[in-house]
This record gives C-alpha cells, structure tokens and sequence, in this order.
C-alpha cells in the first residue's frame, strides 16, 4: 500500500508541477467566466446607441416613429431624399431610411444608406420596423386597432411542477438541463484528458524503459494502480482550482458587468435621444430577468447535497473505471498510432452518451433508454449526473447504478491489471484483441 | 561457500515457447557470477523470475536459503538490458524515488544518494533532469539507481551494452569493488568473452537449458585439450604420429604459427621434438586453454552438430 502512494505521489506531483498544469488551471476559469461574460460584455460594447434617420416621403410614419429599440433609435429628417441625403452626410446618424411615396398594397422602393455596412441586427430592426408600420397602416384601412389586435396575442409562461410521492415539486426544466449539461460535461472532459494522461504515462514508462526497473521493486498492478489515483489526484486538484477561481473571477467581474450597472449606462447613454421611461423600463425587464433565473435556481428545489455526492461519486468512479481501461491500452501498444484500434471500443460508449444526451437524456430523462444507460457501468457516469437534476429517479435505480458502477471499475481494474502486467514487458510486437484476451489467463 | 541464490528445478513456459526448461544453479556469495549464453537462450526470463517481476511455472528459488519473497526484493537490485529513466525528473529526485521504491526510508536514502553522487563525481548533476544530460551520464545515474540501496545481490543484464569505452571500465571498477565489499553479482551477458576474465563462476545456458556451470578455472581446465601454441621460424615438415597438427599458419620470412595436439607423452617431449628431429626455430610455445566462448561453442556441438555460433556473439 505504501508503494502504490509513493507512486501515486510522483504521478501526483510530477504533473502538477509542469507548467501547462498550472497554465490550464488558470485559463480554465478564465475560459469559463468568460464563456459568461463575453456576451455581456458584447452587449455593452456595442451598445451604441445607433440613431437611423428616416426620410418618410411615404408618410408611413407620419403619426408616430418607431419605438426605440434594441439601442435603436429613429429620429425624423426631410422627407426630400436629395436634401436627407446631404444632410445625412453631415449628420452623425448611423443610417438613413428612405420611404418612397407608395401604394399600400404593393409597398415596395425602400432604400437604406449608411456609411459602413449597416450590420444584421440593425438591418433586421430597421426591417421589422418598416413592416410593422405598414402593417399598421393596413390594419386601420381594414378597420382594426393595433391595441385591440395586441390584446388578443397571448405569451404565457408555464410553472412545471413535478408530481412525486413526496409531494409537489417546482422543478425547472430550463435550470435541469443546463445542470445536467455542466455535470455531464465535466465528467465526460474529465475522463477524456486524464484518461488519455494515464494511457500516456504508462506508454511513456513503456517506451522510456524505466518500467522493468520499477516493477523489480513494485508489483505492475501496484505501478498501475498508484498512477491511476495519482491522476486521479491531478483531476480533483484540476476541478477545484477551478471550482474555486472561477467563482472569485466571477465575483470580481461581477462588480463591474452586472446588468443593473449595464442598464444605468445604457439609459444615460440613450436619454438624450429617446424618452427617458423607455430605458427605464428595459432595465426593469432585464433585472426581472435576472430575478427570474435566480427565482427559478431557488424553485427548481434541486437537491444539492445529493447532486454534488453524487456528482464525485460518478467523477471519481467513471474516472477510475476508464483510467483502468486507458492504462491497460496504453501498456498494450508501443506508440501513439497504435492505440487507435483499442480506443475506439472504449472511448465509443462514452462518446455516445454525449452524443445522445441531448436527443434523449434531457428531454426524456426518465425514459427506457435513459434508465438503461445510466444503469450500464460504461455509459452511467454521465447519463445518471444527466438524469438526476431533473429529479424523479428512484433510489432503487441510483443505487443499483452505483453499485454496478463500483463492480464495473473493480473488474475492469483487474481485466486491466492482467493485461498491464503483460503488455508493459512486451516490446516490438502488434497486439490483436485474440492476444489481449489470452494474456488475461497468464500465470504470475 | 553459501549460495546467496539458488534456482532449483525453475521452469517458464510461454505461449509458443519455453522459457526454462529445468534449470537449476547456486550463485555462492561473494562472488561473480556469470549467466552466459547466446540470445533467446532464456537468461532474461530467468532473471525476470529472480527479480520478482514474473514467477516461474514450476521449480523454487532460494535466496539465502529461503524461498524467494517480496520481503528480499530490498536486497536485489537489478539492471535491466532494456534501460531508462524517466526523462523529465531530476537526477536526485529519480534516485530518490527509486531508492523508496526499493524499501529504504527517506534520510537513509537521501545519504546513500549524496554518497554515491560524490563517488562518481556527478553531485553537481541533482538538480539536473535526466533529458538534459548526455548518455553516458545517464548510465552513470542508472547504475547509481541499480545500487543506491545496497543490495546483496546485484543482477547487471547485459551491463557493457550501451556503455562507452570510459563508462565501461568505470563500471568494471565499480563492479570489482562491490564483490571486494562482499556484494553477490549476476553478471548475464552473450559476450562471453567480455566477462570471463571477471567472474568467479559460471553457468551456460543454451536453448532454455543449462548445458555447463562451475568456477571459471575449473570449467576451463576440465576443457582443455593437451594442445599447445607454437610460433617459430622454419620448415615443419613431417610430424610425429604422437603429436597432430590442428591448425597451421604461413607467415612471413618463413616464420609459422601452430596449433599441436599432443596425442602423447608430455610438453616436454613435443618441444623436445621441435627444436630436435624437426629442427625449427622455437620463438614461443604455450598451452592453448580453450576460451569460455569455445567451450560453449564445443559443448553445444555435442547435442546440436549443426550449431552455428551466434554472430552477434562472434564479432562482439
């Protein structure tokens, strides 16, 4: 035991120590809060307040501009297009939108000028306004109000609730998936770059020709699984670094791109342009926004303290029952290249669950499909941590899942084992599955 | 003399092939011990079974007496043929982890380190990772990761291979000087010839099996053939039946060098003849022992006429 620690401790310590360790620490939480924070910071950037000057020839706007919207605002110029032209020129509005005299029924002629390219989203905007209007105008001549129209369409917002035995429960569907997706992909990442490390170790001991030395001194299954935990050491380490940066960056930037703050620029910025109230009330809507995720984060009524157990147990076991697989392809093969043929089966039931997470796991969580892979030891870490924020799974079921899990990493630990101790003294030669598969059977 | 290691009987089957075949020697303490024979001839899988790293199908070894066990793995060390180091550590911390590995708590480790550092000259090297120094400085760290624990008995596979002319001589020494202190040493090699000169005893081992072993000295003596080496100048014209010519060589100036086989009587009476009836100059004459690579050659003729020595062996 104390020799599988020294191990795991030079595994442990050696990676630590490199530099992209430290590297990916750091950019990792970075990566992640601005994954976050770019949009927002985007919206504030551009955020400038584009001004389009309309030249209504047609009258189309003749009772009302457009509201602003979007930081878009309308601001009313000769309905003369040669003198709107020149005057655009000297203006500082962003574009000019001219309305040709038209018929209702074909309305057709518009024209846009601007001195850049006018951009998607301004465009679009400038669009929806143009057809609004023209809408509205249609609507009057038919005899219908626009305010009586608007009354009739209808947005409501459903409140889920998940019906159980325990009673009911506000659950969040939106909240669910975007955990499931966190969980889901933090095992899947997890497994992929740490298992690809112990693979690469055990090659680099192979082809380096330190591992005859060592093995004198060290049972391989000890040499094996000293380097599993000690990577496994390297993962947790990984994880909380950025559990713990990610939520200091984030409270730091917090300060500084929170939406209110966003709101208060962007109404000082647009007041001198449109009524103020307007921006007012879009600040309003976004911090209702905000209460809303944080109300439906409370309301979701997830079970925390069950996720995260369950979220290491999963981590911890998915990681230890591939780490055992990638170990032993990594003592079969002599390079790199090689490993192809033998990743392919192991890496595919993974690879699968994630693929297929999206299609049935979030939007069916509780269904055949979703039971049977969160059950299977190869598929459960991910599918099970994708089922479980939603809620609803039975006990019987995680339990079961963690239990064939536990099984399914011992056995592969041994399969692994018996084909380590093996393929590590075994140089030069391509191995098949049919060999694989009789080193399992080797005396001592 | 007590053997320090004794293999009894040991036998290791491979898929394909065997490993051993019923092979059973006693390495006596203190000494070195030679593990001779050509590649594939199965010295790496008996080894392997010494070191613990494979276990033996059949047969025991003892070591001092008791059967082998994890408990004796502190007191062996070993150099494999296949070397290496793992390339982005440093030199002191690989020893260091090495030694651990091997039993030995860490300050003893660390005293043994700086020991064997100053011995060879290279403290200044600790700090260094072993992908920045030169091959033959790396040998040097291995074979300081060989022994840093002071084991009993020291198993060197193939130690010359890969060691440049300096490195090898340093690790001559090295290897005199551990059996002066009493350390036990397998020395295993195909290069017969490169090692007879150091070991004490030996064992050849041909085809999975142990075809010869005992003390240098006495294998060689019991092989030699009563055939002497003659260099002279002159005509050796007719021989006396009592002697044969089994080998003849012209060179220049009328001189020659023989090999003669006294099929009877004694040096005396050949050499008698020669500067007698033969009437030839007689500038050298000496016995002819049989090197260990001959008597192996020769012995392993005895049961496979259509043996041809390794190659490898040969211009090695």
């Amino acid at each position: 035991m104390s020799k599988i620690w020294l191990i795991a401790q030079r595994e442990y310590l050696t990676r630590v120590r490199k530099r992209s360790f430290i590297i990916m620490s750091l950019i990792g939480p970075l990566l992640t809060v601005a994954l976050f924070a770019v949009p927002v910071l985007i919206a504030k950037m551009s955020d400038s307040g584009k001004v389009v000057a309309v030249a209504d020839a047609g009258g189309i706007f003749a009772d009302k501009l457009p509201e602003p919207k979007d930081d878009i605002s309308f601001t009313r110029v000769s309905p003369d297009l040669t003198t709107a032209k020149a005057e655009f020129k000297k203006s500082k509005h962003d574009a000019l939108l001219y309305i040709p005299k038209l018929d209702l029924s074909k309305p057709a002629g518009f024209q846009v000028f601007s001195r850049k390219g006018l951009g998607m989203s301004l465009e679009r905007d400038i669009n929806r306004a143009v057809n609004n209007a023209i809408e509205s105008q249609r609507l009057q001549k038919a005899g219908i109000d626009r305010a009586v129209l608007d009354n009739m369409k209808v947005d409501v917002d459903l409140q889920t609730l998940s019906l159980s035995d325990d009673g009911e429960r506000s659950s969040s569907t939106g909240i669910s998936t975007v955990i499931a997706y966190v969980f889901g992909f933090l095992i899947y990442m997890f497994i992929f770059i740490y298992g690809v490390q112990i693979m690469r170790g055990v090659m680099e001991e192979k082809t380096n020709r330190i591992v005859e030395v060592v093995i004198s001194s060290v049972k391989p299954f000890q040499l094996m699984m000293g380097k599993v935990l000690g990577i496994a050491g390297v993962g947790f380490t990984q994880l909380a670094l950025w559990v713990v940066l990610s939520m200091g960056i984030s409270s730091v930037m917090a300060g500084s791109i929170s939406p209110d703050k966003i709101a208060e620029d962007r109404a000082a910025r647009t007041t001198a342009v449109m009524r103020p109230t307007t921006s007012k009330d879009e600040a309003a809507k976004q911090e209702n926004a905000v209460a809303k995720f944080t109300q439906a984060l409370d309301s979701a009524d997830l079970n925390v303290p069950l996720l995260v157990g369950c979220f290491l147990f999963y981590f911890l076991g998915g990681y230890l029952f591939y780490g055992a697989l990638f170990g032993a392809i990594g003592s079969a093969v002599d390079s790199e290249t090689d490993t192809q043929q033998f990743m392919m089966p192991v890496t595919m039931p993974l690879v699968l669950t994630f693929v297929v997470s999206q299609a049935i796991l979030t939007t069916n969580p509780n269904g055949t499909v979703a039971f049977w892979m969160s059950i299977f030891p190869l598929t459960s870490p991910i599918a099970m941590m994708m089922r479980l924020p939603f809620g609803g799974v039975p006990m019987w079921q995680l339990g079961l899942s963690m239990v064939l899990l536990i099984a399914g990493f011992v056995g592969a630990i041994w399969i692994a084992g018996r084909i380590y101790r093996v393929g590590i003294l075994m140089y030069g030669k391509k191995v098949t599955y049919g060999e694989l598969s009789k080193w399992l059977f080797y005396k001592g | 003399m007590k053997p320090i290691l004794q293999a009894i009987d040991v036998r290791k089957q491979y898929a394909a092939h065997t490993a051993l075949d019923g092979v059973s020697l006693e390495v006596p303490e203190g000494t070195i011990f030679g593990l001779l024979g050509p590649n594939g001839a199965g010295k790496t899988s008996l080894i392997r079974i010494i070191t613990q790293i494979t276990g033996a199908d059949a047969g025991e070894i003892r070591f001092r007496g008791e059967k082998l066990n994890p408990s004796h793995i502190g007191q062996i060390g070993y150099l494999p043929e296949e070397r290496g180091l793992y390339k982005k550590m440093k030199v002191g911390e690989q020893l260091m982890y090495l030694a651990q590995l091997k039993g030995v708590n860490k300050s003893e480790a660390h005293q043994k380190i700086k020991g064997w550092l100053e011995r060879f000259d290279i403290k200044s090297w600790a700090d260094k990772n072993i992908e920045d120094l030169s091959k033959g400085m790396q040998q040097k760290v291995q074979f300081i990761a060989t022994v840093v624990h002071d084991p009993t008995l020291v198993i060197l596979d193939e130690p010359f291979s890969g060691f440049d002319p300096i490195n090898a001589n340093l690790l001559k020494d090295e290897i005199l000087a551990m059996r002066e202190r009493g350390t036990s040493i397998i020395f295993s090699t195909h290069r017969m010839e490169s090692v007879e000169e150091m070991c004490d005893h030996i064992a050849l081992i041909n085809r999975s099996k142990k075809v010869l072993d005992g003390p240098v000295s006495q294998v060689r003596n019991a092989y030699r053939s009563q055939t002497y080496e003659v260099e002279g100048k002159g005509q050796l014209m007719v021989m006396h039946p009592d002697f044969e010519v089994v080998e003849h060589k012209e060179r220049e100036n009328g001189h020659f060098y023989d090999r003669i086989r006294i099929v009877h009587g004694t040096p005396n009476d050949l050499l008698r003849y020669l500067i007698g009836p033969a009437n030839v100059e007689v500038h050298a004459f000496r016995e002819r022992i049989p090197s260990i690579n001959e008597i192996f050659i020769q012995r392993v003729r005895e049961t496979q006429p259509d043996y041809v020595p390794d190659t490898d062996a040969v211009l090695a």
